[in-house]
């Protein structure tokens, strides 16, 4: 989801946590802008995203940790494009490029094979089809349909479907 | 320095006037109400809405021990998150709300008000930054440097304009003062030859 309009939130796991955990970081991400005048950076909000997933974790001496993973990227004017790696028990990890869940293992070696430094757009489209490819063939509970969303200098936008089930058309009046 | 108009999430503003310690305890609680609301509702607050909490959180402090009323009114200004409909509300110390087509608050508000209830006219952008620059100069220094003036718009939100902005309008004003001093003396003349 956009969390502001130069970051953006890839989460994945419980379905209950994923939504409440997210927008309650997003709405502390706009309450942050409102209260001092300036965006957050990219760094910041992951290390503020972490730290409500730590305190999750030990508060009242019982685990209970929201079951959220997150894929966290951000655009900053001073230092340009960057990548967090969260997951629930609250490891932040600043990457290149990341994946979670069982697809992640089909993924995360697509992109040791394909992956460089300094990729084009293209090329980083490219990237993603052929794991999307690799998800489709090879796990057995791979999703239809996947969303590409991208954050640069110009903002978080949504890029692009990969539909192999469409929605039925709504039928008309 | 410390604005006296600031916004409170992207189609609401709010202008102060009194204590500014008060009025940052205020403007926090309203910013945070502001998210809260958006989270639970899934929608934007109404203008209506958070004047009331705001006014609210102002009655509490009259009627409760040991605390003493916030010292500021406010200027509550907005639109409606989906009408667009843009309204205009003021509370007080004590907690009341009313909503205006136009209104003044702090030193001076009264002859600010009387002289927008003679001149006001329902006008848009930069007729309206006219009158309330106006109404300004009636009660102040004249100057860029004195005042503070901001717009706020559906699609941009709030925006502080800048002194050369406001000097320019200023300019303006007087020009425009001064060609009815003209014309009038022009009209007075024939009649003294």
């Amino acid at each position: 989801m956009v969390l502001d309009s130069h970051k953006l939130i890839a989460a994945s796991g419980e379905s209950g946590d994923r939504v409440q955990f997210t927008e309650y970081i997003q709405k502390n991400v706009a309450l942050y802008q409102f209260r001092n005048g300036i965006p957050l950076t990219t760094a910041a909000a992951a290390n503020f995203t972490r730290g409500e997933l730590a305190t999750a974790l030990r508060k009242v001496s019982i685990l209970n940790p929201y079951f959220v993973n997150i894929l966290l990227a951000g655009y900053d004017k001073e230092t340009g494009p960057s990548l967090y790696y969260i997951d629930y028990i609250a490891t932040l990890h600043k990457v290149d490029k990341g994946a979670f869940g069982y697809g992640s293992y089909f993924s995360l070696s697509m992109m040791d094979r394909h992956y460089h430094s300094g990729m084009t757009v293209e090329e980083a489209i490219d990237l993603v089809d052929k794991c999307i490819m690799e998800i489709r063939s090879r796990l057995v509970v791979a999703p239809p349909n996947f969303v590409i969303k991208i954050v640069d200098k110009d903002g978080a936008r949504e890029y692009a479907w990969r539909e192999s089930v469409k929605d039925a058309a709504v039928a008309s009046a | 320095s410390v604005r006296k108009i600031v916004s409170l999430d992207d189609h609401i503003a709010l202008a102060c006037a009194g204590l500014k310690a008060d009025a940052r305890v205020l403007i926090n609680r309203a910013r945070i109400e502001c998210q809260s609301h958006r989270l639970t509702i899934e929608d934007p607050v109404t203008v209506e809405y958070i004047t009331r909490y705001i006014a609210g959180l102002q009655q509490k402090y009259t009627q409760s021990g040991g605390v003493r009323p916030f010292g500021l009114s406010t200027l509550i200004v907005g639109f409606d998150p989906y009408t667009g409909v843009p309204s205009l509300y003021q509370t007080d110390p004590s907690g009341t709300f009313s909503a205006w087509k136009a209104n003044a608050t702090g030193r001076n508000s009264n002859s600010m008000r009387e002289f927008l209830e003679k001149n006001y006219k329902e006008t848009s952008g930069h007729d309206t930054i006219k009158l309330a620059i106006r109404a300004l100069l009636e009660v102040v220094e004249s100057g860029g440097t004195n005042i503070e003036v901001a717009t706020i718009t559906k699609e941009h939100g709030l925006r502080q304009l800048e002194e050369s902005e406001i000097d320019a309008i200023v300019a303006e004003i007087e020009a425009e003062k001064a060609a009815a001093e003209a014309a009038k003396k022009a009209l007075a003349a024939p009649k003294e030859t």
